[in-house]
């Protein structure tokens, strides 16, 4: 009697355990297209707000860009900015330099993980010069100590990557450089 | 016996579906979020009796470069770092710059920023550290006075 409810006691915990790895499961290997929430229902946005009939739906805006379709907002935003589906200005103020340099920086003091490529082009294209040199980093291959701890606390690479820019999560998008392999026209730093 | 074969479908299927439905619960706990990089400042709102600020990252980098805030307009890299207030925006500093109805729509637009819930803390969604470290609980940036 004690044995037989038991079995069917265990047998309900295999179904409820079945019928969640099923489904998520399904979530995997079918892979939603892109969804993003309306403002009214994003957790921050006040539904009872009048702006809310006024303001731009994220997916009006980014359905139409290169598509990321895990991270952040969805976009591969640098590729936009490539592509030409967006054209940001550069500057407000007329006196305003621009200046984007092709130049890519290979770190390999990466313990285990492949080499970091930095590229100043991505980069450039969107910052300025200023905005990381010569407080965040110094203009100096090898001349800087990242860590990954420093990046995850929001320093370093991780004032923006991770806030902004593609998330931590990414880890290949900048560990991308086997070791061993010789990389042409790059600088390498520490 | 037929009694317990029954009553032993009915708890499966009953487990089934609550199963389906926890499944359900954690998929849907993913999509209540704010677009990344939405920064919300909350300063001066709540005790000014306005809703906090929502800051789109994504609207305005549609437009406008990284550099044009950060470098030009003088924005630190911090959620309520920069002590915003109405009379510098007024004054054409920081949102002022754009929202001065010449560049983009002018401050008598209250709510149009002022649109979060009451009580939002100041932070920036979605952070990696905000989804990593305290998924559970929001770590709002400390606003400096």
């Amino acid at each position: 009697m004690g044995r037989a409810s038991f079995s069917v006691g265990s047998r309900v915990w295999l179904f409820a355990l079945s019928g969640m790895l099923c489904l998520l499961w399904v979530s995997q290997v079918f892979p939603q297209e892109r969804k993003w929430l309306p403002l009214a229902a994003d957790g921050v946005h006040d539904p009872r707000s009048p702006a809310l009939k006024q303001l731009q739906e994220p997916r009006e805006a980014l359905s139409r860009l290169a598509p990321d379709p895990h991270v952040g907002n969805q976009v591969r935003w640098v590729k936009a900015l490539e592509l030409g589906q967006i054209n940001p200005r550069t500057n407000i103020f007329p006196e305003t330099k621009v200046s984007v340099l092709d130049q890519d920086i290979i770190m390999s003091n990466t313990g285990s993980r492949p080499k970091v490529r930095f590229p100043h082009k991505q980069h450039s294209l969107w910052l300025d010069c200023a905005i990381c040199h010569e407080q965040l980093f110094k203009s100096k291959a090898g001349g800087n100590n990242i860590s990954m701890l420093s990046i995850l606390e929001g320093q370093q690479c991780g004032l923006c990557h991770g806030a902004v820019a593609f998330p931590l999560t990414e880890c290949d998008r900048c560990h991308s450089v086997p070791h061993g392999v010789p990389i042409p026209d790059a600088i390498i730093g520490k | 016996m037929p009694e317990r074969f029954f009553k032993g479908i009915r708890a499966t299927a009953l487990a089934a579906a609550a199963g389906i439905a926890l499944a359900l619960a954690v998929a849907g706990a993913d999509d209540a979020r704010a677009e990344y990089g939405d920064v919300v400042i909350n300063n001066f709102s709540d005790a000014a009796g306005m809703r906090p600020v929502v800051f789109p990252h994504w609207f305005h980098r549609i437009r406008f470069r990284c550099k044009v805030c950060h470098a030009d307009l003088g924005f630190k890299f911090q959620a309520g770092g920069n002590q915003i207030n109405m009379v510098k925006i007024i004054d054409g500093e920081f949102c002022g710059a754009c929202h001065n109805g010449e560049i983009a729509w002018s401050v008598e637009n209250c709510n149009l920023c002022h649109s979060a819930k009451p009580g939002t803390p100041t932070q920036v969604h979605e952070s990696t550290v905000q989804r990593l470290v305290a998924p559970g609980g929001v770590q709002p940036a400390p606003a400096r006075k």
